[in-house]
Formats: structure tokens, sequence, C-alpha cells
């Protein structure tokens, strides 16, 4: 035997150990199945819809974080405008001259009017949004990360230039959002194993009930010198085909649903919605939830066929 | 139990069986069946032939005593290696128990899938094996859809298809014709001047008188008797090579 027969023979060996390919139909597949393929389906569609939910929170704070992590927000709270302005400028140049810093910038009046029109409106009078004293923003880029020693050392160098100034990590203000989505993601990774365990459980029953069913078949083999190895085969491979043609049915639902989902978020037009759009490394991820359905099906079938037939003679 | 010699196919030491907390339906059975040998196994309904019949093609342990197999311990053997020992051992079941989703000829060829076998080996000897059984035309065709008789033939060509070195058949004569009979019992014979060592169990009296070479095993009330004293002393038998429109065995 040469090397390519050598290895041919390894591999079909190992593909027949693995999927029951050539091993006598010892049981039909009819009385298998059932509507376990229907339930793997549903199973691998929620478990896909659950995974999708998490890559795309995990790439809106990943994203988010990013944009973020460096930002700075220097307030200059000064009732009077001239004083304002001053500090602003003042601040302004200090900021510029920090070693780190990318970035800074007043944010224009007009910028800051639009912001606060929707509570306070856009009319001109006592209670509209230019007769109020808003605080001059300066928006700052730093090249690493806003910790808060470096905020600290920042609103000191700033104190002496512009007293009124006020200096906040944007990435504090989101804490709470991050904190938030971050226990989302935690949900749809425990959404994830809970579908993974009842779709192990549903077959775990199925192969139960199928024991049940073929045992006199079953019983047949065993007189005719068929191993446990082989009639566990024999229902993994059973189990592998409701599997896979679950798998791809509901990953296939599963994928409409997500696609669907995807463009009525895009619609939104929201910076932050934008950034949880799935990349195709996250659908790579995606497309092995019905692989590993298949894989963890094959391997509770045999574990409970394996463990069932330990008890016949 | 006396000491193995080495030729013995089965040896039975001081065996009992009950099912459950019942009392005994096999009582103190010591016997040793050696290669190419031909034994009937008689006695009344109840008296444990199909009992004896299961600790034979290994379907159950006993509940006391020694049994060898093939030179293995049957008692303490693990059960993973049971299979390869079942796999020298052919069964005629009373019931036939084919495998009903299966056709004729995939019943007959499952020992020999169950073996390994490739499916490009076996068409030949299954289908040769069924014609000789006189089901050529019934090789499709699903056990439900078979007479009694034909079922029967199909289950002892399953069993005589991987050439086993023991036979057991439980009244494999039951429910064809005394003409079919007869042909069963030859291909049976056929099978034993090859070496294999057939123990058939049956009601039918005729039977053993067309099997002169046969040894009677006679079970009463679970308890064995050796009317001739042949399991004792049995005559040796040399394997003879079958003649041309023999059975395919």
């Amino acid at each position: 035997m040469n090397a390519t027969e050598f290895l041919e023979t390894r591999i079909t060996g190992a593909v027949r150990a693995v999927t029951g390919a050539g091993e006598p139909e010892l049981v039909p597949q009819s009385r298998l199945s059932g509507p376990m393929p229907w339930v793997i389906a549903i199973m691998v569609a929620m478990t896909v819809i659950a995974l999708a939910a998490g890559l795309a929170l995990r790439n809106t704070v990943v994203s988010a974080q990013a944009g973020l992590e460096g930002g700075l927000t220097v307030q200059i709270v000064e009732p009077r405008p001239a004083q304002r302005r001053a500090q602003a400028e003042a601040a302004l140049a200090k900021l510029r001259s920090l070693p780190g810093v990318v970035e800074a910038r007043i944010v224009a009046q007009e910028e800051l009017d639009r912001l606060i029109e929707p509570w306070l409106g856009s009319d001109e009078g006592a209670n509209s949004a230019s007769a109020v004293p808003v605080p001059a923003m300066i928006d700052v880029q730093l090249a690493d990360r806003a910790s808060e020693p470096r905020v600290a050392k920042i609103a000191a160098a700033l104190a002496s230039v512009a007293p009124a100034s006020r200096v906040d990590a944007q990435s504090g203000w989101l804490e709470p959002v991050y904190d938030a989505i971050a226990s989302l993601q935690w949900l749809a990774i425990a959404l994830v194993v809970l579908l993974a365990m009842a779709l192990a459980a549903a077959v775990l029953m199925a192969a139960r009930s199928a024991l049940g069913t073929n045992r006199d078949t079953i019983e047949i083999v065993h007189h005719l010198g068929g191993t446990d190895a082989q009639i566990a085969r024999v229902f993994q491979r059973s189990i592998g085909v409701d599997a896979a043609g679950g798998g791809v049915v509901g990953f296939v639902l599963a994928a409409v649903v997500i696609l669907f989902l995807g463009q009525r978020f895009a619609l939104l037009g929201a910076g932050m919605v934008e950034n949880g759009a799935l990349g195709w490394m996250d659908w790579v991820l995606l497309a092995l939830v019905p692989l590993a359905a298949v894989i963890l099906a094959m391997f509770t079938a045999r574990f409970t066929v394996m463990h069932a037939l330990r008890k016949m003679l | 139990m006396s000491p193995p010699t080495g030729e013995e196919i089965v040896q039975f030491d001081n065996v009992g069986l009950r099912y459950g907390t019942d009392r005994e339906v096999l009582r103190n059975l010591s016997f040793t069946l050696y290669p190419g040998s031909f034994y009937f196994l008689t006695g009344a309904s109840g008296a444990g032939k199909t009992s004896l019949l299961r600790l034979l093609y290994l379907a159950q342990r006993p509940s006391r005593g020694a049994i060898r197999m093939f030179g293995s311990d049957a008692i303490t053997l693990p059960r993973e290696r049971l299979p390869m020992l079942r796999r020298r051992i052919g069964v005629v079941f009373q019931d036939f128990r084919l495998v009903s989703h299966l056709s004729a000829f995939d019943n007959v060829a499952l020992p020999l899938r169950i073996a390994g076998a490739d499916d490009r080996d076996l068409r030949k000897p299954v289908s040769d094996m069924l014609e000789w059984v006189g089901l050529a035309d019934r090789m499709d065709a699903r056990p439900a859809t078979l007479s009694g008789g034909e079922q029967q033939r199909v289950a002892i060509a399953r069993a005589v298809i991987a050439r086993p070195q023991m036979l057991v058949a439980d009244e494999p004569t039951g429910n064809v014709d005394p003409e079919m009979a007869v042909k069963l019992l030859r291909l049976f014979e056929a099978l034993n001047g090859l070496g294999t060592t057939v123990v058939v169990a049956t009601h039918d009296v005729h039977l053993l008188q067309k099997v002169p070479e046969s040894l009677i095993m006679r079970l009463t009330k679970g308890q064995l008797a050796d009317p001739t004293g042949a399991l004792k002393f049995p005559p040796r038998r040399t394997a003879a090579v079958p003649q041309s429109g023999g059975p395919p065995v």
C-alpha cells in the first residue's frame, strides 16, 4: 500500500467512523426523524439570531469605544458671553500646546443651538436657545485613552487660563450604556448556551425514543455480531442527516431575519446602530452554528446510544 | 469442568439459569460440543430448549456455572469482545426475527455487512444463497410480504451466509413443507460437513432420523439427558468437501 492509498484508507475509515457511511441501514431513517429536523431548524434559527444580536452589540461597543476612548469635552461654564469666549480661546490655545492632544476645536454656537433646540425651541425670545447662556464647548481628541489621571492633569493645566472650565472624558458619559450593552451580550451568550442545551436534550429524547422503537432490530444486530459502535454510528448518521437538514433551514431563516432587521436599523441612520452592522467574519461565525449543531447532535446521539447499549448484553 | 483440550467449541460446566427470582429453568448442565458435530436438542415445550439456545448464542449469561466458547470464558468475557464471538455463530430464531424494513436480500446480507464486507462482494453469495432456498424471485420482498415458510428460509439463509463455526437453530423447519424441511436439513448437513457444529432444537422426531450421525441432547425440566452417551464420547468427524450441486456454503 503506497502513501496515497494509506491516507485514503485512513480518511475513509475516519469519515466512516464519524458519519456511519457504509454501515448497513439498520434503522429506517423515517422512524428516527419525525419532527427532529424541524426542532433542530428552530433551535439553529434562534441560536443564530441570538448570536447575531450578541455580535452586533459587541461591534457597537467596540466601534463606539474606539471613537470615544480618546475623546474629551471641555465646557466653559461662564454666564458672561465675552468672558466665556475669552476663556474658551485661552483654553483652546492651552490644549493645543499640551502633548498628546491630536485635535481640539471649539464647537460652533450654531451647532450648540441645534443640539439644545429640541428642548428650548428655535424662536427668538426669553426662553429660546440663544437667550439661555449655554456653556462653550471644546471637543478634544487625545492620541490615547482619556484615563482619569490624564483628565485630571488636563483640568489642572486649564485651571490657570480658564477657571470656569470643566473637563469630562466622553467615554465616561457612555459607561452605563456600555455596561447595559455588555449585560445584553452576556444574555445573548447565555441564550446560545441554553439553546445548545435544549438541542442536546431534544436529541437525547429522540435517540432514546428511537432506541425503544428499534429495540428488536438492535437485539438482532447484536446477535449477528454487531458492535455497539456500529449501532451508535447508524443513529449518529441518522441524527446527523436530520441536524444538517434542520441546520441549513434554520440558518437560512435566521439569515433572512437578520438581513431584514439590518435593513430596518440602517434606515434609522443613527451612527451607533450602523456601527453594529455584521462583518464577514461575523457571518462566518454564524455559518458555523449549523455545523456546531450537527456535531453536538451527533455527539449527543452517540453518547445516548452507547450509554443505553451498555445496559444490554 | 474437565480441562479444555482445545478441540471443543463449547463447554458447559454445572450451568444453571433462572430468570429473576423464579426457579431455575436450566439446572446443572454439563456438556461439551465438538467441531463438526451435529446435535439435535429435543424436549417437551417448556423444557428449556430456547433458554439453552440463548446461552449458546450468547444472548444470555447463566446464573451460575462456567461456559467456555471458542476457547474463551464466556462468563467473564468483556461485553466489547462478545461481537467477535457472536460472528462465529449463526442463529435461526424460532420467530425468524427478520429486520422488517429490509428486503430479503438485505436481511441475508446483514451478517456480511456487519462483518465489514464490501457491497460489491455481497451480490453473488447472497443471490446464490437465496436462490438455493428457493427465493431467487423474492429478493426484494420485505418480510411482511413473505409467507411464514419464506421468512423461515430467509432466516436460515441469513444464519448460514457467513459460514459460521457453529449454527444454532430453534425449530428451523417448523413452518416449511416436508420437502423444504429435508432440503434445509441437507443445507445444515452440508455446512456441518464443512466443519460447522450444528445444534438444532426440534420437536420433530422424524427429523432426527434423517441425520443418522447426529447426537441427541434431551432436555427434561431443565436438565440434560445424554441417552446415547454420545455427548460424553462423541464420534470423530472429519470435514467433508462439498459436492457440486450442493448448497452454496
